[in-house]
């Protein structure tokens, strides 16, 4: 092969695909837009983005920067305005006063009578927080509601995901995939769904009335078991499925010489399986335990006015009382007591695995 | 391991556990009467009433419409950010945007919706933009959360490749931006769509950020279900959950045939 190499200087101008399908993009977004009636800001918003990141391209090589510090700054950049400053802002909200005004908060700085600035923040949302036993109770019964539903969907789901990894083919993947299926379906129907269930005149109170056991209909909504049903079952397949990735992994073998051995088979289980799996239980365990501490839908649906979440708890104070810097305070507290500690737990358990 | 009833007991009241609720669902979507749990004789005029529900329509409409863009705004913002975080062994700002794709994933969506109405309520109020919310600002939101899931396939996808087909592209003169878009695209692109999928679906389901960062005239299919649902049981509801779960269920049932085959055949 002799053809000859590009010169760097042609290389350089070398037109990617990207450079021809980018511009493309934004200009059939512009002519769709009438059509589909999409937002004029979004489709400039889309062509920004774009005239960023090759104007930067171009003019990184002007200048004579790296190509790759346009790549890295894409990302970096959208994610920074749209997740990391959002926090600033919901910091600096919770430091201010809820006021009758658009937006319902007092500004963090005003001129002062001097001509200086002064600033205006203080602690009083979280003083607050604190002096009401409704939040710090939201808190912690949040911890317990979702640690339970975790242990519940454990117990639930390590049989379950165990008879599937030691499923012959076929059978297997078509159990794996009913598992997959309900994820796929809405969140909000799958909890609507109980609700037909657990009524006054719902389903098993139909059945149990009908069978003869029960001449009372039980009251099962707005309850906190209904809430506990409602996250086991949504989060269920969070549980079965790394649990199977850890359990199909188990080699057989080992489970035949702990018989061999004359283990029985509780003994096999308890001793081989079950520690094996623990990193499966840990997976698990999070992917369930993580979002069932702030769940709003479930307990706003299932559970009744004195099941406190504090997701809950957040959503009516900024939707129903309309008190944003107490919200906001709600959710700095919320960020700081459970979500940090989770990611540092996190990236220790990230650096334990890369030293192994 | 022979261990009798036990197992397969259990797996069975497992799985009928996670499917009663849905079979309920659809079997009391074609119930005459109004009352969701009482049987009332077989009917579809609850389907027929879910057509000319115009407000539901246009919901389902404006959500389909954010799920589109958002996950494909996702899968190009987290693609990006996976490839840099995998390939660039050394940045200033790396620790920075490690954190800012996996936060997202341990983020309450509480807090997600919260911040980010904040933030556009401070843009307004000092650049005018975004003038009010809507569309436009629940895209940006969905396809924030939804890049980070997208980063997460594609980073692990990115690690387990050949990278030395990337060398060898490289060693025949191609430039970084030929090696990208010629080999390592073609090699994740099954990744991508998976994310693509996902950023989707999660958009699609998606009630609470919706409900911080929409507008009037924005309102998304969840959001409009809540509002119903809350008010109790309908059955209109239970005919467009059976829609759904029909369509899911049949897409979700030809991938698997499509992956069964595939993998029988690199066997």
């Amino acid at each position: 092969m002799s053809a000859a190499p590009d010169s760097p200087a042609r290389r350089k101008l070398a037109l990617s695909p990207a450079m021809i399908i980018a511009p493309l993009v934004v200009i059939a977004l512009m002519l769709v837009r009438r059509w589909l009636f999409l937002p004029e800001d979004l489709v400039l918003l889309i062509g920004a983005a774009l005239l960023f990141a090759f104007g930067g391209f171009v003019l990184g090589k002007l200048v004579g920067l790296p190509d790759r510090w346009i790549v890295i700054a894409v990302p970096m950049l959208w994610l920074f305005v749209f997740f990391l400053v959002p926090f600033f802002v919901l910091g600096r909200i919770s430091l201010a006063e809820t006021m009758i005004a658009r937006p319902p908060y007092s500004p963090l700085w005003e001129r002062g009578d001097d001509g200086g600035i002064e600033i205006i923040a203080s602690l009083e949302n979280y003083r607050f927080l604190l002096s009401d036993a409704l939040y710090v109770n939201a808190y912690l019964s949040s911890l317990k509601i979702a640690g339970i539903s975790t242990i519940f969907a454990l117990l639930i789901g390590y049989p379950i995901a165990y008879y599937i990894a030691r499923s012959p083919e076929p059978r297997r993947s078509i159990l794996l995939l009913l598992v997959i299926l309900p994820f796929w379906t809405s969140f909000l129907l799958r909890v609507y769904a109980w609700i037909g269930f657990l009524r006054r005149e719902g389903v098993i109170n139909n059945v149990l009335t009908w069978a003869g056991i029960i001449d009372e209909p039980l009251v099962m909504m707005q309850t906190d078991f209904a809430v506990y049903i409602g996250i086991v079952y949504t989060y269920l397949p969070f549980m079965i499925l790394p649990l199977y990735a850890n359990l199909v992994k188990l080699d057989g073998a080992l489970l035949e010489a702990a018989s061999d051995l004359g283990a029985s088979p509780v003994t096999t289980f308890l001793t081989v399986t079950l520690p094996l799996s623990v990193p499966g239980i840990i997976a698990g365990s999070m992917l369930v335990f993580i979002p069932a501490i702030g769940e709003y839908v479930i307990p706003a649906l299932l559970g009744g006015p004195d099941t406190l979440m504090i997701g809950r708890i957040l959503w009516d104070e900024f939707f129903s009382a309309r008190d944003w810097p107490v919200a906001s305070a709600v959710a700095i507290v919320m960020l700081v007591l459970v979500v940090l500690p989770i990611m540092w737990l996190q990236s220790v358990q990230n650096r334990q695995e890369v030293q192994e | 391991m022979r261990r009798g009833w036990f197992l397969p007991l259990f797996a069975t009241l497992g799985f009928g556990f996670l499917y009663a609720p849905i079979v309920s669902l659809i079997v009391f979507s074609f119930n005459e009467s109004r009352l969701v749990t009482v049987w009332g004789g077989f009917s579809t005029r609850w389907y027929g009433e879910l057509i000319s529900d115009g407000q539901l329509l246009e919901a389902a409409w404006v959500s389909l419409k954010i799920a589109t863009i958002s996950a494909s705004l996702a899968v190009v913002i987290g693609t990006l950010a996976a490839f840099v975080l995998t390939r660039f062994a050394r940045f200033r700002g790396k620790l920075l945007l490690t954190g800012m794709v996996t936060a997202p994933l341990v983020m309450p969506e509480v807090i997600i919706g919260l911040s980010l109405l904040l933030l556009f309520v401070a843009m307004e109020g000092m650049l005018g933009w975004p003038a009010g919310r809507g569309m436009t600002t629940v895209i940006i939101a969905h396809s924030t959360f939804c890049a980070a899931y997208v980063a997460v396939i594609a980073q692990s996808r990115l690690r387990d490749m050949d990278e030395s087909l990337e060398e060898a592209a490289r060693d025949l003169g191609a430039g970084p931006v030929r090696v990208f878009f010629d080999i390592t695209l073609p090699v994740i692109a099954p990744a991508l769509v998976s994310g693509w999928l996902l950023a989707f679906t999660l958009s699609l389901d998606d009630l609470v950020i919706a409900s911080f960062v929409s507008g009037p005239g924005a309102s998304t299919l969840p959001m409009v279900i809540f509002s119903k649902v809350r008010l109790g049981v309908s059955p209109d509801v239970n005919a467009l959950a059976t829609i759904i779960i029909g369509i899911v269920a049949l897409a979700v049932t030809v991938a698997g045939i499509l992956l069964m085959r595939q993998t029988r055949r690199a066997r």
